[in-house]
């Protein structure tokens, strides 16, 4: 463990709570709400890609337009991936969260 | 060059707005503040004034396309009244929060219920602690005045706050008086153009506004918005000279009427501190000093100066057209007592809570109640804290 980072005070930041960048959503890790996480069944996968489209938290990852796994650090385990996934034998399951996990992979 | 014309409240508001020319107005039509949306569209449809002008379909909805419109970096202005106002109230704190300097004006009625389109302050005390710089005046000039000066106030870049601009309901909103109007070269330039530091159309420099906020920085933004609230008068007195060298009409955190001399004060907001001015004068007439201390400025609260202007008087009754309903008085009684303990004043204080849901208040009703407060001078006790003045029993 380093030295523990000071924040910054009242004076030194901007007002109003804004950031003074853009697309910075994927620096904030939000795994940690999960109760469920999506588990990828590989053998099962056609590449549809349904569950892309559908996740509201960009948390699907595709490399060369093929499904890669999950982004840990941003799904939410909403499920919606799972409940889209078209082929018959799922090939996304929706398994409990252990609480020996870690998160922030 | 000015002239001077007869208008309503709304209607000198509605004007006010025509010549400020915001870029966005996002309104929906609410009883008594319906003429102002009414007539400001009809400045727009009828080519008057550039502004987009954004229908929607509630309260909730006008305040949050302000927000979206000043967030962008537009100059985004909205109106409303009581219940209207309520049903905005959640994005009412998140104009204040992200410092989105929107001007708003606000014509006083009841919230109901039951049921009720009259004035009171009931409304706009609701937002009493929402972080908004809250302005008020006796008649349809002073909103008019200012609703000239809420912009510069709100987008001074040391304050970058939103202001609303108060009007009792009917009272003030649908008589007719005469106003100083402004020329509108002389409005453009002192309202002149907005250009804000930080906004998110501006793609050289992308922003991100509203993100979530949690326990370790949300303390912080609070903080830097009680810091600005507190050099919030000051901004406001400089602009108000400044209006004052254009007008000739001078605006302070308050007026005084008759008080530097004056044994007892009456505390008041809005129309009725017209009223009390003939009262006073009458009774002026009769040898009691008596005087008046009108609020303008309500938040943030002037407290040293008011206990300044107070510290002469020995008895003091706080006129509150709405209830707190605490057992401890109205609002502005709140206020006033507590700014008054700190200064170690000891002027016995009474609240006359008075005028709910429209209830009328005469010449004749101050003098009875500047009466009561005489009593309290005269006995030096107070044998009713909180009096509910023109109630039926």
């Amino acid at each position: 463990m380093g030295t523990p980072i000071k924040k910054p005070g009242w004076m030194e930041i901007p007002i109003g709570g804004r950031i003074e960048e853009a697309g910075n959503a994927h620096k904030y890790h939000v795994g940690g709400w999960r109760i469920r996480r999506p588990v990828w069944v590989k053998e099962n996968c056609i590449h549809c890609l349904f569950c892309w489209v559908s996740c509201p938290d960009s948390a699907v990852e595709v490399h060369d337009g093929k499904m890669h796994g999950f982004d840990y650090n941003h799904c939410k385990g909403c499920g919606i991936c799972a409940q889209e996934c078209p082929t018959k034998d799922k090939a996304i399951e929706m398994e409990p969260e252990d609480i020996e996990n870690q998160f922030d992979n | 060059m000015g002239n001077r014309i007869a208008l309503t409240g709304n209607e000198a508001v509605a004007l006010a707005m025509k010549q400020i020319a915001p870029d966005v107005v996002a309104a929906y039509p609410i009883t008594p503040q319906t003429e102002i949306v009414q007539i400001f569209s009809q400045f727009v449809a009828d080519g008057d004034v550039d502004t987009e002008f954004v229908t929607v379909e509630s309260e909730h909805s006008a305040m949050s396309a302000a927000v979206g419109a000043s967030a962008a970096g537009a100059r985004s202005m909205t109106a409303t009244s009581s219940n209207g106002l309520e049903l905005m109230f959640e994005i009412v704190n998140i104009a204040s929060s992200l410092r989105l300097p929107i001007v708003m004006p606000i014509v006083n009625r009841t919230i109901s219920g039951p049921i009720n389109i009259h004035c009171d302050h009931s409304d706009v005390m609701a937002i009493r602690d929402s972080g908004w710089i809250l302005l008020f005046g006796e008649n349809a000039q002073n909103a008019y005045d200012n609703l000239l000066m809420a912009n510069r106030i709100a987008e001074h870049q040391d304050v970058m706050l939103p202001v609303a601009v108060n009007l009792d309901g009917f009272i003030i909103s649908h008589a007719v008086e005469n106003i100083d109007i402004v020329a509108n070269e002389d409005v453009r330039d002192f309202v002149g153009d907005y250009y804000p530091e930080k906004y998110l159309l501006d793609e050289e420099h992308p922003l991100t506004m509203g993100p979530v906020d949690l326990q370790d920085f949300l303390f912080e933004h609070k903080r830097q918005q009680i810091e600005t609230l507190k050099i919030v008068p000051q901004i406001v007195q400089e602009i108000s000279d400044e209006f004052a060298e254009l007008t000739g009409r001078q605006y302070e955190f308050f007026e005084k009427y008759k008080l530097d001399d004056a044994e007892i004060a009456i505390v008041a907001i809005g129309s009725t501190a017209g009223t009390t001015k003939a009262a006073i004068d009458n009774l002026r007439e009769r040898g009691l000093k008596v005087g008046l201390l009108s609020i303008r400025l309500y938040r943030p609260f002037p407290a040293d100066a008011i206990v300044k202007a107070l510290s002469h008087v020995k008895a003091i009754g706080v006129m509150d057209r709405s209830e707190s309903y605490s057992n401890t008085g109205g609002p502005l009684f709140s206020d006033i007592r507590a700014a008054m303990y700190d200064a170690g004043e000891t002027a016995k204080i009474i609240n006359i809570i008075y005028g709910l849901g429209g209830r009328d208040i005469t010449v004749k009703d101050l003098e009875n109640v500047i009466g009561r407060v005489k009593e309290v001078q005269d006995s030096n006790q107070i044998a009713e804290k909180v009096i509910y003045y023109g109630v039926r029993e």
